[in-house]
């Protein structure tokens, strides 16, 4: 057994299929007074070196739980984890608390939403930054961490980083204290990256040069990076690949192109129908999704969200309430997987769904 | 910050005042006559008439603004005070003479306070090392079977009365037993290390009856911080769990800590009434206590209490002070 290597044996060039995170068969699972909370359901996916893959989905779908079982970050008294999880090719589901802090923050490593709840409020930002640097460059001494910090800042984008290393978070706005967490994660050229709704608490000009960022950096370290976001317009900004999930579940899966222009399941139309258009008509409304996500306490026997769905009756019979479906190809090929039973999802959405939304795309075809 | 400290040096101070004056009313229109003790004492029939010269000697005749005025002048600039028919020079700052004694009550005020003084420095950081140990050790084990026994033993130690606690040990380890030596204060310009030995046990009692009060107080701040959000990005740093909970949590959960801590210090400096009383410790709880004592000893009474007040007032502004020094976001000004 050797230690975690920065680079993966398997690894390669950028756009290497060979994926650097695998995740299969991934269930988490939380008791509580109430009983057991599924969280996580069956979930699979994976993201190779310099990809970025986007996972969508509302609150409560299981994105952020997910993504920190891969650091090890539930309280492992209580989280029930299992299936698999492979970073560069070695399995962490299992490792014991001393092997997991070897990897967390060092080969992996996550960033927060809402900067100014995830810093110390009482340590300056410099501190912070060498404290996680040290961590896993114990020969450091204070001077060195303190260069790195000062370093990071400054390709974060920080102006007059020498200085604002002794600042304190709350003298930073939003979203300079963003890129002083986005510093923090790529301290120690993690290979992988995950960000938990980067940009949630930022506004629309700040969100898009943190998106920016994001890339660059991504570019410059070859880095594999998960986004977990609910907004679609992100995604389709950044991600390679998308993952929707739904009450703990993926429910599409695929390339990021394939996913927004030919979507096959009811949810992820529903996501697409409530983004709000800036360039169309004020009058149009926007579509919500009606009804609520199902408790995670006792899922449907059925598909998760046959409740709210509006295209259950194309179904015959009552499947759609008694059958969960299975995450498997839809007409346009192996690439593109989904869970929904509807026979033709794509001219469904074609005839229906896009003459709602998108008007003059329907149009043109 | 000087700004800061300027203002709120003023603001204690009228507070202070405020306080003195209030007393000085309390006592000087209560229903108890000033000049009644005296003239008991004095021996012999107390009639009307010899009520009423005594009165007018110790001018307990003249309206309350001009008793105060003198008061204060005695303060600042001394005076003599006439008790019963006796004139006693009292240097300043007079804040009377001891009926009881005869004694300016600024001079026993002196000796008393240095034994308040070290039980409560002793006392307070016995319970504020013992409390906040525990309190750290049951948050980081919350919901097993440690922090449960550790939450539940001490809501049975601070249930118990605190006389009753500190008469057990009094008569159990010094009395029957001799596992502790006798208490009591022994002047710290003779043998400091006597006196260390006197107060050992009280400040250990009081010590350990409060200390469960700071451990649950230590434990509910450190389960709260626990689930913050910073806790968390710790923790994906890959910091190790004594990192996280020494470093990181405790840091932010010792803010309110310090904040009890200052303003429980300031009022044991008032007096520890129970603990001097029953471990016989003559300090300012023990003497307010006796001043209580028929004959009232007003003067003494008066001082207890505006040294009381002038503690917590103290005590707050150096909460404030520190306060700022421990959070960066509090900007004083």
């Amino acid at each position: 057994m050797t230690t975690l290597s920065k680079t993966p044996d398997a690894g390669g060039p950028a756009g290497t299929t060979e994926p650097y995170l695998e995740v299969s068969n991934l269930t988490v699972k939380f008791p509580t007074a109430d009983g057991l909370v599924q969280a996580v359901t069956d979930l699979s996916y994976s993201v190779a070196l310099g990809q970025t893959l986007g996972i969508v989905g509302e609150s409560g779908s299981g994105k952020s739980v997910s993504s920190m079982a891969i650091l090890g970050l539930h309280d492992a008294r209580t989280a029930r984890i299992t299936g698999s999880i492979k970073v560069g090719g070695r399995e962490v589901v299992g490792l014991n608390d001393a092997e997991m802090r070897e990897m967390r923050g060092n080969t992996a490593a996550m960033i927060f939403q809402d900067a100014l709840a995830a810093l110390h409020p009482f340590y300056r930002v410099g501190a912070q930054l060498a404290e996680a640097y040290k961590v896993h460059h114990p020969s450091a001494n204070k001077r060195e961490a303190r260069r790195r910090a000062v370093e990071m800042l400054d390709r974060v984008g920080i102006p007059e980083p020498a200085s604002r290393v002794d600042d304190f978070p709350h003298q930073f706005s939003g979203g300079m204290r963003q890129r002083v967490m986005i510093a923090m994660g790529l301290i120690n050229d993690p290979s992988l990256l995950i960000a938990d709704e980067p940009t949630t608490a930022l506004d629309v000009t700040v969100q898009a040069q943190i998106l920016d960022l994001l890339q660059d950096l991504q570019r410059e370290f070859n880095s594999a990076i998960i986004l977990i976001t609910h907004d679609l317009g992100v995604i389709a900004e950044v991600a390679d690949d998308v993952l929707v999930m739904y009450s703990g579940r993926s429910v599409e899966y695929g390339k990021c192109k394939e996913i927004l222009s030919h979507p096959e399941m009811p949810y992820t139309w529903g996501l697409l129908s409530s983004i709000p258009d800036v360039t169309s008509d004020p009058n149009t409304r926007m579509i919500p999704i009606p009804g609520t996500p199902p408790s995670l306490l006792n899922p449907p026997p059925g598909c998760a969200f046959e409740p709210r769905c509006i295209h259950k009756d194309k179904v015959p019979g009552d499947l759609c309430a008694t059958r969960l479906p299975d995450m498997r190809p839809g007409g346009r090929g192996a690439g593109h997987l989904k869970r929904c039973h509807l026979a033709d999802p794509d001219r469904v959405y074609q005839v229906e769904v896009l003459p709602e939304i998108a008007p003059d795309l329907a149009e043109e075809r | 910050m000087f700004g800061f400290v300027v203002r709120r040096l003023l603001s204690s101070f009228v507070v202070i005042l405020l306080a003195s004056f209030v007393v000085f009313i309390i006592f000087y229109l209560g229903p108890s006559n000033p000049a009644e003790p005296v003239c008991q004492a004095a021996g012999g029939r107390c009639t009307d008439e010899r009520r009423e010269a005594i009165e007018k000697n110790m001018g307990l005749d003249k309206p309350v603004l001009e008793a105060y005025a003198t008061f204060m002048k005695g303060v600042v600039a001394g005076r003599e005070v006439t008790v019963g028919s006796t004139a006693y020079p009292c240097d300043a700052p007079c804040l009377g003479i001891s009926y009881a004694t005869g004694l300016p009550v600024y001079e026993e005020l002196k000796k008393r306070i240095v034994p308040t003084v070290l039980i409560a420095i002793m006392g307070s950081l016995v319970y504020l090392v013992l409390g906040v140990v525990i309190g750290v050790f049951a948050a980081a084990r919350r919901g097993t079977m440690g922090d449960r026994m550790l939450v539940s033993g001490s809501l049975i130690v601070s249930s118990v009365p605190y006389y009753l606690v500190c008469l057990l040990a009094w008569i159990y380890l010094t009395q029957q037993t001799s596992i502790f030596p006798a208490t009591g204060y022994f002047p710290i310009t003779e043998n400091p290390f006597t006196t260390i030995k006197g107060l050992f046990l009280p400040a250990l009692v009081l010590g350990i009856a409060t200390a469960p009060t700071y451990a649950r107080f230590t434990r509910g701040q450190m389960v709260e911080t626990l689930g913050d959000d910073y806790i968390r990005t710790a923790k994906a740093k890959g910091l190790n769990g004594r990192g996280v909970m020494m470093k990181h949590a405790l840091r932010a959960a010792i803010v309110p800590i310090v904040t009890i801590f200052g303003l429980d210090f300031g009022a044991l400096l008032g007096g520890t009434i129970f603990t001097e009383f029953i471990f016989d410790i003559d300090g300012m709880g023990r003497w307010g206590l006796f001043a209580l004592r028929s004959p009232l000893d007003l003067p003494v009474i008066t001082a207890t209490v505006l040294v009381g007040a002038f503690f917590i007032v103290f005590s707050n502004l150096i909460v404030d002070l520190v306060y700022g020094f421990l959070d960066p976001r509090v900007r004083l000004g």
